[in-house]
């Protein structure tokens, strides 16, 4: 067996013992290759656990700057005894496993279609520290030394990133560069040009950022003017809040009063958070709660009561596996049904789908504009794998004329000239009514706000005609919604092609990189990522403009396609559902082979008749 | 006759405060709730508290919950805005205004079932977090609403309408506010507006989370014999520590008071209550002293009623944030959004 040689286009997956320290090692590496101006596509598979348990990183280095998985192993550095069979069944044929030769292992645990590089990670430490925590940790860091010299890393770029990890640590310094050349001189002497992976400089990586999508939307939040956050922790959604409590520090402290201009509560669970989320935006500020499933279902009484009484609200839905409990820690796409139609009776809400942490930040702003023109909850739907994933992507960008829209808010001034007030009067045609916020006017423009139905004064009323009147006015609310949300996006096949596919959310990398292998084998296939529901006409006209059509999601009920043929009238016939929901990442690989065997299948078929 | 619409012109020869104001601007719509339900008694001491307290009714904010007691905010301050959130969830929409915006008077109303039932961890939460707001429980010990089932407030041994016993220990949510750290804590009775006005008067005054429990008859589910909750009941086992009289901030104490019997206590703004005792050994500084004498009376078969714990000098939710003085809700774009410059910085330190 010929062993992989590749030249910047490769993935390296790290086996380790959750809480061993390795994380940040691991981190290292990808940061390293980045400075050497090769992009890098990274992700962490970890257990709900703090200590103890098997975690993954995964490094795919791409020269093609993919973002997605591709799929596959080439080079596995195996530390964790516990998953060793599986990750050693796990590298490519042709691969290399890179592992602590310590101790003797017998023959029958290695394979021979892989090229070994032993390190003795562990009798290295063991001789050159003497603090048992530290013989530990440097295992990490001599991994990445061995790992440097054999993929050719330049020496510099380690140093610098270790120089600039531990800037306030300056004794750790030494002893982590010691660290990295005892792995590097070893895997010199001894392993020598044992590995055909290699890195070369380029300058590809351009002026993309490497961040995590709970940071973006955090900062999205920031710059998006959002005041109030109220949250409960739970896996994966966590970091947003705490990442906004950091840049709020940073960029929206008082200057002379030294006191903060926001306020961050942690409550005591989901529906305190969406509660507090509801009376602020009610008193006109932008507020907003992160969370994850289990807290969507929470939340739910809550959201049926800002859908109807009309409040503002922004809720980041860091998607995990469900149901239930189901997997903390790994990703899936499964929330759509549960927040498109969140609360009893009938609701409808608005969906954003952010692709990655650049679109985590746009849409983060976006949301807190559409929720406060359209008064109703507006859901950022990421998931675990852009939120808790450093993603390589576009910088951020703002506008320097743009004006946060704050809606339809009647003035006492306007109050004062005699303007109606009604607050669910649609007085322009668009179906939403003006709102007053507490305490603007001694005797003009109070109204009560209640989950009971309500005419166009607010007032209580059981009246049949009245409530029908509202609630279709709803629904006319939700057309204009569609007019605002973001448009999908399409992206063409350079042939005319018979087949679509429909896509969203963190699936983009995968895909982009899947439709391009799907070109070279002569596979071709129009593509459009859906970003916000109420769907554009446009998701339409692509689904009639096509025989049949792909929709790839991280769930296993469809629940894209689902909400397409409810709400868009389309025969569920025409959908061919491509689902990957074991929680982790969905990869090119997978979606490249689904569509190439339908679509030869199709063919088949076709030349058979 | 809750069909009727309230008329709106005014007696020519009505009383006016400070503001101008008649005692018929803070009134609201006609009452739905049955004739000589206790919550209008509760109600119409809102009314007579805000007049005397010359506060301008727009720049009040009214939440509640969802029950009988919750929809009484409907008919007060008709020009205040009105909250009506989801059951027993009240604390968390009030918690969120008034992060927003604390520069409101915030009055919660709840009843026994939104805040000791649903929403008692909301209930505890509010308080814990010191948000400065008048919670007012309007406590019946049963839910009017859906007809007479035992609220958890209902004392145990206390008989229903149908002749059910309440076998459930109740839950003293007067005792639990002062464990949680509410800073002003009053129970009364919807029956006594003479001891309610006052204690009102001092709750919204006050710069923390104050809490009034007042027990409030239900006269058509729970005022029979057999009831802990009755009026008959309550008034023969009504024990007032101490009578209460709130003096506004620039008034001058003139008043002649006995030594020993009476404590003047100066609030954060400087108003004064005075607190004549009625029970001499009662000290209402004192939260352990309060906790024993609520179980002792209990034990008694006894309500204690009156100001039970007061804090003078309290912290609120905003002072353990660190929040401006500037409501949140006036800040303005500049103020908030950091710009392209600085989006730039943070772009350049993720490369």
């Amino acid at each position: 067996m010929q062993p992989i040689s590749a030249t910047n286009d490769f993935v390296v997956k790290f086996a380790n013992v959750n809480g061993s320290g390795s994380a940040s090692a691991n981190e290292l590496f990808a940061r390293a290759i980045m400075r050497m101006g090769v992009p890098v596509a990274s992700r962490n598979i970890f257990p709900s656990n703090i200590q103890g348990l098997p975690t993954w990183y995964e490094v795919r280095v791409t020269s093609e700057g993919w973002q997605g998985r591709r799929g596959g192993v080439d080079l596995m550095v195996a530390m964790n005894p516990q998953t060793w069979d599986k990750d050693v069944a796990s590298i490519d044929p042709g691969g290399y496993l890179l592992y602590d030769s310590t101790k003797p292992f017998p023959a029958a645990k290695f394979r021979k279609d892989v090229t070994l590089l032993p390190v003795p990670l562990t009798e290295l430490c063991n001789r050159a520290f003497s603090d048992p925590r530290q013989r530990q940790l440097f295992k990490n860091i001599a991994y990445i030394g061995a790992l440097a010299f054999l993929l050719g890393i330049e020496a510099d770029a380690v140093e610098w990133l270790i120089a600039e990890q531990f800037e306030g640590k300056p004794k750790l310094i030494a002893p982590n560069l010691q660290a990295l050349n005892l792995g590097h001189d070893y895997a010199r002497e001894n392993l020598k040009s044992a590995c055909a992976l290699k890195l070369a400089c380029t300058d590809k990586v351009g002026n993309r950022l490497f961040i995590g999508g709970n940071e973006a939307a955090a900062l999205g939040c920031v710059w998006g003017g959002a005041t109030v956050c109220a949250w409960y922790p739970i896996t994966p959604s966590t970091s947003l809040p705490e990442y906004f409590a950091k840049h709020c520090k940073r960029f929206r402290v008082d200057p002379i009063s030294k006191k903060n201009r926001f306020a961050i509560v942690q409550a005591e669970d989901e529906i305190a958070a969406i509660g507090m989320v509801v009376g602020a935006s009610w008193n006109g500020v932008r507020a907003f709660t992160a969370t994850s499933g289990p807290g969507i279902s929470l939340m739910q009484e809550f959201f049926g009561f800002a859908y109807y009484a009309e409040v503002p609200a922004v809720v980041f839905d860091i998607q995990r596996g469900g149901p239930s409990t189901g997997m903390p820690t790994r990703t899936q796409q499964s929330d759509l049904l549960l927040a498109a139609y969140a609360g009893h009776g009938d609701t409808k809400h608005v969906l954003l789908f952010p692709e990655d942490p650049h679109e985590a930040f746009a849409f983060a702003a976006d949301a807190f504009d559409l929720a406060e023109r359209l008064q109703t909850p507006v859901f950022v739907m990421m998931d675990l794998d852009i939120g808790m994933n450093d993603w390589l992507c576009k910088p951020f960008v703002w506008d320097k004329n743009r004006k946060l829209d704050r809606g339809k808010v009647m003035t006492a001034k306007e109050l004062e000239a005699g303007k109606t007030f009604g607050r669910y009067l649609d007085v322009d045609g668009d179906a939403i009514g003006y709102r007053t916020l507490p305490g603007t006017h001694p005797s003009k423009g109070a109204y009560f706000t209640r989950g009971s139905s309500h005419d166009g004064s607010a007032r209580y009323t059981e009246e049949g005609t009245v409530y029908v009147a509202g609630m279709e006015r709803l629904l006319k609310k939700f057309e204009t919604a569609k007019s605002l949300v973001p448009k999908p996006v399409t992206r063409p096949a350079k042939e005319k092609a018979k087949c679509g596919a429909i896509y969203y959310g963190s699936t983009s990398g995968a895909m982009d990189e899947a439709l391009d292998a799907l070109e070279r084998q002569g596979l071709y296939v129009d593509a459009l990522r859906v970003r916000a529901f109420p769907f554009s006409e446009e998701i339409v006209d692509f689904v009639s403009a096509h025989e049949s059509v792909f929709v790839l999601e991280q769930n296993r009920d469809a629940q894209l396609q689902k909400l397409i043929v409810n709400e868009c009238a389309i025969d569920p016939a025409r959908f061919i559902s491509i689902l990957h929901y074991d929680g982790t990442p969905i990869t090119a690989r997978f979606i490249t082979g689904a569509i190439a065997d339908h679509m030869k299948l199709a063919k088949a078929k076709e030349a058979a008749e | 006759m809750t069909y009727i619409v309230k008329p709106k012109l005014h007696h020519p020869g009505l009383a006016t405060n400070k503001l101008g104001f008649t005692h018929r601007d803070y009134e609201g719509r006609i009452s739905t709730l049955c004739a000589g339900c206790g919550h209008d008694s509760i109600s119409a001491a809102v009314i007579q508290a805000c007049f005397e307290l010359d506060i301008e009714p727009h720049r009040v904010a009214k939440l509640s919950g969802i029950g009988c007691s919750s929809k009484t905010p409907d008919y007060f301050l008709g020009q205040s805005h009105g909250f009506n959130a989801v059951h027993g969830r009240m604390p968390s929409v009030l918690t969120g205004a008034n992060l927003a915006n604390r520069e409101l008077i915030y009055l919660g109303v709840s009843g026994d079932g939104d805040s000791a039932s649903i929403g008692l961890g909301q209930f505890a939460h509010c308080l814990r977090r010191g948000v400065n707001m008048v919670y007012i429980c309007e406590n019946n010990g049963v839910y009017g609403l859906t007809k007479g089932q035992f609220s958890a407030t209902a004392d145990r041994g206390s008989k229903s309408k149908v002749g059910g016993v309440n076998k459930d220990e109740p839950i003293d949510l007067v005792s639990l506010a002062i464990l949680l750290g509410a800073t002003l804590v009053a129970r009364s009775f919807s029956g006594d507006r003479k001891q309610l006005v006052p204690l009102i008067k001092a709750a919204m005054s006050h710069r923390g989370s104050a809490v009034l429990d007042i027990i409030s008859p239900c006269v058509t589910f729970n005022n029979h014999t057999g009831s802990t909750k009755s009026f008959d009941f309550v008034r023969d086992h009504n024990e007032a520590v101490n009578r209460l009289d709130y003096l506004p901030a620039a008034k001058e104490i003139t008043v002649d008071y006995e030594e020993g019997a009476t404590e003047i206590v100066r609030q954060h703004n400087g108003s004064v209550l005075k607190l004549v005792k009625l029970r001499p050994d009662y000290d209402p500084g004192s939260r352990v002293a309060a906790m024993a004498y609520l179980q002792d009376r209990y034990e008694a078969g006894e309500i204690a009623t009156g100001l039970l714990y007061l804090d003078p000098e309290p912290q609120n939710l905003h002072e353990h944030l660190g929040t401006i003085d500037t409501a949140l809700n006036r800040l303005t774009q500049e103020e908030l959004c950091p710009g392209v410059d600085a989006l730039e910085a943070v772009n350049a330190e993720y490369r």
